[in-house]
């Protein structure tokens, strides 16, 4: 099978995709700009157990290379769970365990010889509550990078601005790089945590609800970034917020009880979609 | 309304009870620290810290006691504390799921009620008997013991405390375990674990029995660890215990010394653990 470099509007990728592929994507204008979408991870019958609770039943989906895949669904739908496989963070935790393939770049990560630190050090991810670490703020953004990285004082101060400019944090916190990083705002502390992900140059950027415990205008600066970032970074958000995911998106998955119910660009999710399942959720009729 | 004015009824007995057990609390505790001033204080001068102890009817001072309490504490502590610290950090980080930790849990709480005085006995037993003589190391050896169940107890606590979202982050970076524990978790829990540490200090510098059994005491000053070395709670024993008028006021001394000493250390554990404090929340 090809996972690679097919377009996705090509017929062979679809039936490479069965539960998605129900009509061929149709190529909308924001796609033709940045080209034709490479696979960068290919998800084959995903399953996803919490002990004995089977938590996802078998997903298959693809990400695509620059492009922002949403995550939407009601609570306890999967969708965190999904995204906490893609870094394998869930093997922090015994009775944690999944089986299938997610084949990033062609490797499959959820092989026992994957070694998860450079893994995860590929991978970034940002999570729903913001986590400084009781740290500077400097230190907060080059912890990450001093781990994989040997730079000169000069370089490491670059690489920390640069991070924080991406981030739209820069103006804010220049002055006060020694401060704890606990002492900002809830939204800054997030952005900080966005910046640290981004500072070590990770080729897939996970977001788990990255904006919901932020205010209205935070959210805003969030989003920009995000827009801003998925030109380098391979992006998946969860969110429970319908608008972000229309506005921020490429392409939508809408999972339920553990299954992916719908995939498509997320266009298509949000003005035809083709199950009814995923139309009552969008317009909150679900029930 | 009668049910509105039964349960103002009940909320105004309610607290006059737990305010009046509250006064009982308080009442004894400033009687107590009350009777050490009043006896205490006049019991201690410059000489108190400059001279040994005395034989009966002599001038002296407490000064071999405070430097070998002082001594043995701070060995005990220095060896007790990494001890304790990296077996809470065992139980907190990688013991989880695993059938050692639960069961060094719980050895670990019958050490932490165990009598002190088993441990003094322990410990004549495994090093009295066999250098066949009382030492400092062996009573160092004996607190040490006293220590670690406490630093285990609230290393593991204050660890526990630490947001698994800030040890996610931390992973999420591909930070090696060793690092996120060493650079993180540590560094979030550490005011914590340092209150711990004073508090085991506290328990540790009022013990008499394990001392009775490994140092003992020592009419005359001495530095040597091998030796019998005087400490404050077996000469406050000794001397209270006397029929000597001027030995029971420096009891009276060095049970005010020891007192603001543990009193002061707890304040300190206090004011640590509340210094900057919510910097492990969010």
């Amino acid at each position: 099978m090809t996972i690679d470099v097919s377009p996705v509007d090509s017929p062979t990728q679809n039936s490479a995709r069965p539960p998605l592929g129900t009509a061929p994507m149709v190529s909308v204008n924001r796609t033709a700009e940045r080209g034709v979408p490479q696979t960068k991870v290919v998800i084959k019958d995903l399953r996803f157990y919490y002990k004995n609770y089977e938590a996802l039943k078998g997903i298959n989906l693809e990400l695509y290379d620059r492009r922002v895949t949403a995550f939407i669904g009601p609570s306890g739908c999967g969708k965190s769970t999904l995204l906490r496989i893609l870094n394998r963070i869930y093997d922090l935790y015994p009775g944690q365990r999944a089986t299938g393939q997610v084949l990033v770049d062609g490797k499959d990560i959820l092989d026992a010889r994957q070694d998860l630190n450079l893994l995860r050090a590929r991978i970034g991810m940002v999570f729903q509550k913001p986590t400084p670490f009781p740290m500077s703020i400097y230190d907060n953004i080059a912890f990450g990078i001093r781990l994989y990285e040997k730079l000169s004082a000069q370089e490491l101060d670059n690489r920390v601005e640069q991070a924080l400019r991406r981030a739209a944090l820069w103006d804010e916190v220049k002055d006060k790089l020694k401060q704890s990083g606990l002492s900002l705002s809830g939204g800054q502390q997030q952005r900080l945590c966005i910046a640290r992900a981004v500072a070590v140059k990770p080729e897939i950027l996970l977001l788990d609800e990255p904006c919901s415990a932020l205010d209205p205008l935070s959210t805003q600066r969030v989003e920009e970034l995000i827009a801003e970032l998925k030109s380098d970074y391979t992006i998946a958000i969860v969110t429970h917020n319908m608008q972000q995911a229309a506005r921020s998106s490429d392409y939508t998955a809408f999972m339920y009880l553990g299954q992916l119910i719908e995939f498509d660009e997320t266009e298509a999710i949000f003005t035809h979609p083709k199950e009814r399942q995923t139309e009552d959720y969008i317009t909150g009729r679900f029930g | 309304m009668t049910l509105y004015t039964r349960r103002r009824a009940t909320n105004l007995v309610i607290l006059t009870l737990s305010l009046f057990a509250t006064g009982l609390g308080l009442l004894f505790l400033f009687l107590i620290l009350g009777a050490l001033l009043y006896h205490g204080l006049p019991a201690l001068s410059f000489g108190t810290f400059t001279h040994a102890t005395p034989a009966p009817g002599n001038q002296g001072g407490l000064s071999n006691a405070i430097y070998g309490s002082v001594v043995m504490t701070a060995v005990a502590t220095l060896v007790g504390t990494p001890v304790g610290i990296l077996t809470g950090t065992y139980l907190a980080e990688y013991g989880r799921g695993s059938w050692l930790a639960p069961v060094v849990r719980f050895v670990n709480d019958i050490l932490l009620s165990a009598p002190s005085i088993v441990i003094g006995v322990f410990v004549y037993t495994l090093v009295v008997v066999p250098m066949g003589h009382f030492s400092a190391w062996a009573g160092s050896i004996a607190l040490a013991i006293l220590v670690v169940p406490v630093v285990v107890r609230t290393s593991e606590d204050m660890l526990n405390l630490v947001p698994s979202g800030l040890r996610e982050a931390a992973f999420a970076l591909g930070t090696p375990g060793w690092k996120v524990v060493v650079m993180i978790t540590y560094r979030a829990a550490l005011q914590g674990m340092m209150t711990g540490v004073m508090l085991a200090v506290a328990r540790i510098a009022g013990e008499t029995a394990p001392l009775l059994f490994t140092a003992l005491n020592n009419q005359f000053s001495s530095a040597n660890m091998n030796g019998p070395m005087a400490n404050l709670p077996v000469v406050i024993f000794q001397f209270a215990m006397s029929p000597y008028a001027d030995w029971q006021r420096l009891a009276w001394g060095g049970a005010l010394l020891i007192t603001f000493a543990i009193l002061f250390l707890n304040i300190g554990a206090r004011f640590l653990a509340n210094w900057s404090g919510g910097s492990t929340s969010r």
